[in-house]
């Protein structure tokens, strides 16, 4: 078996006197998706933001590329590798498409003593990515304003990978999304992940985790129960997990099995 | 595009092609060439004949069109960049009484007035900017503030130190200054004198100037005003910095989140602003020879509006240098083509507000053709 490209061990983070994390670890293999499941307040997102190096953890061990790793910044995190898509995304409307990609990482061409943006190598650069990802723009020039919610998603992933993110968080890219535009990004992170970049995504929901997770760690009240592989574990597991176990039984069975 | 396996095909079937039309109309520039094809088409039908568009009428609107596209290259990139200055105006006024007190009242050199002065206001432009970004204040507020600081200074300043709100004799003092030159002086004289002897360009035909032409050059008002459109439109079209201020403008948190330093960029864009404001001034007070208390009153909205005839959103992220300068091409033309028309010049008032509000009606529609809002 691969040697984990992130391991992360009993993470603690407290916040004055809220425990929002009591010692989670996870780790993360080059090539898998690796859902990160939980209910609203279970400790999804502090985890992922001290992946990410927003927050640094109160107490655990955190190892990147088999060597220890302490975040003191999310830049620090960007330059190793560690590239997050936000639930609200690094997009801006009114710009292109190939604007947007190369946001902060703009390709230059020299002219004489000055630097002016590589318009040229940043449009067919950006055409390119795009239609591997399996979307076709009008032109580079496309605002991404015209994108749907799916597609911008798509257009961020795209730029991670491009710019060579080794890990990729994906914050509850399909929570806002419609089936199709969520079939889109599901297909996206399949792609992402043949690539050898280790995918980490974070969602609530079990049926979009269950369609591209090859592992799956279930968050609750900030504790994990550990980390299963796919087949081992079905989505009623899962949805029992994330719910704490008793309290949706007894839902379940007013709603008729629906949830 | 529901499977991943699929092919993608190389044209998309749900996205109708655009006409070109529509293609040309989100262009930021179409309202500017739009406006000003019109405002000379008007001009040249109607008042042909009132000396608008002899050599002396040309070079009068366009040292008025350069005044305006001076400063509203300045405010185009800081409205791109999503703020605004107030202060311009009053900046205007500011730095030419500054430039006056260090050269007549103290008599120091004037290229030594000069530069302190540039220093001197681009330091409190950048003092503008960093409190906006420091404090997330809407920089209207800001601006607004110091727009009458400063306003209050320049009035304050000269009664207090000369007992008068006008200082004059600026023009001796600048006589044979080589940076007063850059601001005040004449280029192509040489090549004028040669038009007027081959009877291309009107000459004076009587008096201690006869035989010199009647234009003798291109002002150095007009080449700062051409070198800083075609800069501010390189800076923000072909540079990592353009496509910066764009971000900045677009959605400041985005950007950052893409490692744009939005706060150096919006302070920077400030201090801009407050170069162009006193290149406007150094200008002004060479021509006049002299600095009054009143100077560039109202200009900061006149370079809002300019930049917002040329296709600027108010909400940042989008706009054209090229098109604020177009706006402020139309500014002078109308402006000064009133005057030479003989119609009541407070008209150009009236002009200004509905040709404002037909420009924002206008911006309002294409940036929801762009965002494919509703």
């Amino acid at each position: 078996m691969a040697e984990p490209i992130i391991r992360m061990e009993n993470i603690e983070k407290h916040f004055g006197k809220v425990i929002a994390l009591a010692g989670v670890s996870v780790d993360v293999l080059p090539g898998e998706c690796h859902c990160l499941l939980g209910d609203n307040g279970a400790g999804k997102s502090t985890f992922i933001k001290i992946m990410s190096g927003v927050y640094t953890p109160t107490a655990g061990e955190i190892h990147f590329d088999g060597a220890p790793m302490n975040f003191d910044d999310p830049r620090d995190a960007i330059d190793a590798g560690i590239a997050t898509v936000h639930q609200h995304l690094a997009m801006i409307p009114l710009m292109s498409v190939s604007r947007n990609f190369f946001m902060g990482n703009e390709p230059l061409k020299r002219i004489g003593p000055l630097k002016f943006f590589d318009h040229e190598k940043a449009n067919k650069i950006t055409m390119d990515e795009m239609r591997k990802m399996g979307i076709s723009l009008r032109g580079p020039d496309q605002a991404v304003g015209t994108l749907s919610g799916g597609e911008r998603q798509t257009v961020a992933i795209a730029r991670a990978v491009y710019l060579g993110a080794k890990v990729l968080i994906l914050d509850e890219p399909t929570s806002a999304l419609g089936v199709r535009q969520t079939a889109n990004v599901l297909a996206t992170i399949d792609k992402v992940r043949k690539q050898g970049i280790a995918v980490v995504f974070i969602t609530h929901n079990v049926r979009h985790a269950m369609a591209v997770g090859d592992r799956f760690t279930v968050l609750n009240r900030g504790q994990t129960f550990g980390t299963a592989r796919r087949g081992e574990i079905t989505a009623d597991e899962l949805q029992d997990m994330m719910a704490g176990g008793q309290e949706l039984v007894e839902l379940e069975g007013s709603l008729g099995g629906t949830v | 595009m529901s499977d991943a396996s699929n092919v993608t095909p190389e044209v998309d079937e749900r996205i109708k092609t655009r006409s070109r039309f529509r293609e040309a109309l989100i262009r930021p520039e179409l309202g500017g060439i739009v406006g000003t094809a019109v405002v000379f088409a008007l001009f040249l039908l109607f008042a042909f004949d009132s000396g608008m568009f002899s050599s002396q009428g040309v070079l009068n609107w366009s040292q008025v069109s350069a005044q305006f596209m001076i400063i509203a290259v300045g405010a185009c990139l800081l409205m791109i960049a999503g703020e605004f200055d107030l202060s311009v105006g009053s900046m205007i006024g500011f730095a030419g009484m500054i430039i006056a007190i260090f050269s007549v009242t103290l008599g120091w050199p004037v290229w030594m007035s000069i530069i302190l002065t540039f220093a001197l206001c681009i330091a409190i432009g950048a003092l503008n900017g960093f409190i906006v970004v420091r404090t997330g204040l809407p920089s209207f507020i800001v601006t607004l503030a110091f727009l009458f600081i400063l306003r209050g200074f320049t009035i304050y300043l000269p009664q207090t130190i000369e007992r008068k709100t006008i200082i004059g004799g600026i023009s001796d003092a600048a006589e044979g200054d080589w940076l007063a030159f850059l601001f005040g002086g004449t280029l192509f004289k040489g090549l004028f004198q040669w038009l007027g002897d081959q009877d291309i360009i009107e000459t004076f035909t009587r008096g201690a100037r006869e035989g010199q032409p009647v234009v003798d050059g291109i002002p150095m008002l007009i080449v700062w005003a051409i070198a800083l459109v075609i800069f501010g439109h390189i800076l923000l079209t072909k540079t990592k910095f353009g496509n910066w201020i764009f971000a900045s403008g677009g959605d400041a948190e985005a950007a950052r989140n893409s490692g744009v330093p939005v706060n150096r960029v919006k302070v920077l864009m400030f201090m801009f602003t407050a170069f162009c404001a006193t290149v406007f001034a150094t200008c002004q007070v060479m021509e006049f020879g002299s600095a009054g208390a009143d100077r560039g009153l109202l200009k900061e909205f006149e370079a809002i509006i300019a930049v917002v005839i040329g296709g600027a959103l108010l909400t940042g992220g989008y706009g054209s240098v090229i098109g604020a300068a177009l706006g402020a091409l139309i500014f002078g033309v109308v402006q000064q083509g009133l005057f030479f028309a003989g119609v009541e010049s407070s008209l150009f008032r009236v002009f200004l507000g509905v040709i404002l509000l037909a420009a924002v009606i206008l911006n309002t529609y294409i940036r929801r053709m762009i965002t494919g809002e509703r």
